[in-house]
């Protein structure tokens, strides 16, 4: 049980850290904290104790095997999750070109 | 009964992304053919469903995976009365978004670019609501998400990178939100079809893990929705992004990867709770208030439109949550249904009009150059089209006879009487007079206060193409009032609302059983 509340604090560390940090960069990684506490989160659920890789062997039936689902899902994610970092961090290049500084605070053309 | 064209409606769209990447190296012309195509042939297929498809739902197997003994195992694409009427909304408005582009893009590069990202976002929203299964949902919601937040940014100049930063770190916030919530969803029912979820949990949850799981994927989706504690994207998102995807995103991405999820998961998956549907009514009922009264000071045209969306949208969920009450408590299920239909008739009038007022806005900004009302003024003579179009559009989004907004407005206040919620009732009549008056002044600001001195020869009426998307909209928005006749009403938007309320209507299509 611990792992998995673990799990939590790591999404909630990674929440603290997109609400707090005001440099453009700690934000992204942030996120990918966030993000990677999600993906340990899939992994954990498909773990079995003693499970082992879901290939049924007919020689022996009583094995026990992992979730395989999870892990297809986890990978899903994790392309997915590649995608949005690269788009992010080119938004975040490209506002460092017209505004020079990676602060949030100073990137305040818009109100509301 | 399969009906064999429900893939096309994700493949064709994702294919033709891919074939305008490729294509575009060989013949420069090809993007904007492509798109124009892909776009054509999907409404066509989506209103050739939605007439032959009737009352049943039809189930494409992706893989040929059948149910074991009851027990979905492969992914689902599903195509009831309600995900009909969505595809149809996100063919027509992407259809004539596209239309418009091709004259309104051409001042921008790499065209492109613009016409593959439009149509993986195409695909990605038909994804989403085709789905059957929660995971897969969360994959088409950040194909089209991730597409949007790149079409968000496409002048990259300093406003639309601020813009889209926003939209991208809140929009990627949320999307974490449901993908955790899809892991406790895993872990405690150890499934992911929405229907198997559904026969799961009936049998027994555990109550807190079920909460944990419901307000997660609210706030995801609310985010995506932009409901009002969530909106603080959608303002600077939607009145950044150049304006065919400004209709696209507030006429028909919110609602098919933010509205569409919510009503389909807390109708279709969990079971509808008291508790719940107070919170999603209260939730619209802010939005409805608050959305419109940040509406009225705004003097950036597309601006004023995006907290209307947000103020339209609350009416939406807000006639669906009183509809979700009425469930719950198991009393008045007319009144129910009539509130739930309520709400889709008003979600697809808005696809209508709001995407034709960001149009109008991309015309003005297109002739004048400015979206600032202050700087405009008796452009009615210059542009008698864009006049005349945007005061249709004006008074659907108010709720004046006969245009479409009066119909599905009237049916959400009828509703809300009618099942003794009067303080709701009260507030939406409000705020539609709120709303009539933010429009007069968007009218006379922009078309007729001519002010002496300030009289501006110069302004043409814009291309054809993008009369022609403004005009086939406005028709479309005197249309869609006919649905209000009983006898339509009956055949388009009662099989959305009876796949809503039956039980077991919408897993047994499945499961087959």
């Amino acid at each position: 049980m611990t792992v998995y509340w673990l799990c939590f604090i790591l999404f909630l560390v990674g929440l603290y850290g997109v609400i707090t940090r005001r440099n453009l960069i700690k934000i992204a990684i942030s996120l990918s904290v966030m993000e990677f506490s999600c993906f340990l989160f899939l992994a954990l659920i498909g773990y079995t104790e003693g499970g082992v890789a879901p290939i049924v062997d007919t020689a022996d039936p009583v094995k026990t095997y992992v979730d395989p689902l999870p892990q297809a899902m986890v990978l899903t994610a994790i392309v997915i999750g590649l995608a949005t970092t690269a788009m992010l961090m080119a938004v975040i290049i490209r506002i460092y070109r017209k505004y020079g500084t990676f602060d949030i605070r100073e990137i305040n053309n818009l109100r509301g | 009964m399969m009906n064999p064209l429900i893939p096309l409606f994700v493949a064709v769209p994702l294919a033709g992304a891919f074939l305008t990447m490729i294509l575009s190296r060989f013949i420069t012309a090809i993007p904007r053919y492509m798109a124009l195509a892909v776009l054509l042939f999907l409404t066509f297929i989506s209103f050739w469903s939605l007439i032959t498809g009737g009352d049943g739902s039809s189930v494409y197997t992706l893989g040929g995976w059948e149910p074991v003994e009851g027990v979905p195992i492969g992914l689902y694409l599903i195509h009831d009365g309600f995900s009909a009427l969505l595809l149809c909304l996100i063919s027509l408005v992407g259809l004539l978004s596209v239309t418009y582009s091709v004259s309104y893009m051409a001042r921008y590069t790499s065209e492109n670019y613009f016409y593959s990202l439009f149509c993986l976002m195409i695909a990605g929203m038909n994804g989403v609501v085709l789905s059957g299964d929660i995971f897969n949902i969360y994959v088409f919601l950040e194909l089209s998400a991730i597409s949007s937040y790149a079409l968000v940014a496409f002048g990259v100049e300093k406003n639309e990178l601020e813009a889209t930063l926003k939209y991208q770190v809140l929009g990627v916030v949320a999307s974490l939100m449901i993908l955790f919530a899809i892991g406790f969803i895993y872990w405690s029912a150890k499934t992911l079809n929405i229907a198997d979820i559904r026969t799961v949990f009936s049998a027994g949850y555990d109550n807190s893990y079920y909460l944990l799981i419901q307000i997660l994927l609210l706030t995801g989706f609310g985010l995506k929705a932009a409901m009002i504690p969530f909106h603080a994207w959608l303002p600077d998102a939607h009145s950044s992004a150049p304006s065919p995807i400004s209709a696209m995103l507030s006429g028909v991405l919110i609602k098919a990867v933010g509205i569409y999820v919510i009503i389909r998961l807390f109708f279709n998956m969990f079971e509808v709770t008291e508790g719940m549907s107070i919170v999603i009514t209260t939730l619209g009922a802010l939005s409805m208030a608050v959305g419109v009264f940040l509406a009225i000071g705004q003097w950036d045209i597309k601006r004023l439109l995006a907290y209307h969306s947000i103020s339209q949208m609350g009416y939406v969920v807000m006639s669906v949550g009183i509809g979700m009450i009425l469930m719950a408590r198991g009393i008045r299920s007319e009144v129910a249904a009539l509130a739930i239909t309520g709400g889709i008739f008003h979600m697809l009038n808005h696809a209508a009009f709001k995407g034709l007022l960001f149009l109008n806005a991309g015309a003005i900004e297109y002739s004048v150059g400015t979206r600032d009302l202050r700087e405009m003024g008796g452009l009615a003579k210059g542009m008698p089209v864009t006049s005349a179009t945007s005061l249709a559009a004006s008074l659907s989004i108010s709720g004046i006879p006969p245009f479409n907004g009066f119909f599905s407005k009237l049916i959400i206040i009828v509703a809300a009487v009618m099942g003794h919620f009067y303080f709701l009732a009260l507030l939406a009549v409000i705020v539609s007079i709120i709303t009539l008056a933010s429009f007069m002044k968007f009218q006379r600001y922009a078309f007729y206060n001519v002010e002496p001195g300030k009289i501006r020869n110069d302004i043409k009426e814009v291309p054809a193409p993008m009369l022609l998307s403004m005009i086939t909209l406005a028709v479309v928005c005197l249309l869609l009032s006919l649905l209000a006749l009983p006898g339509l009403r009956e055949t388009v938007l009662s099989p959305a609302t009876d796949i809503l309320m039956d039980q077991f209507k919408y897993s047994s299509q499945i499961t087959g059983m």
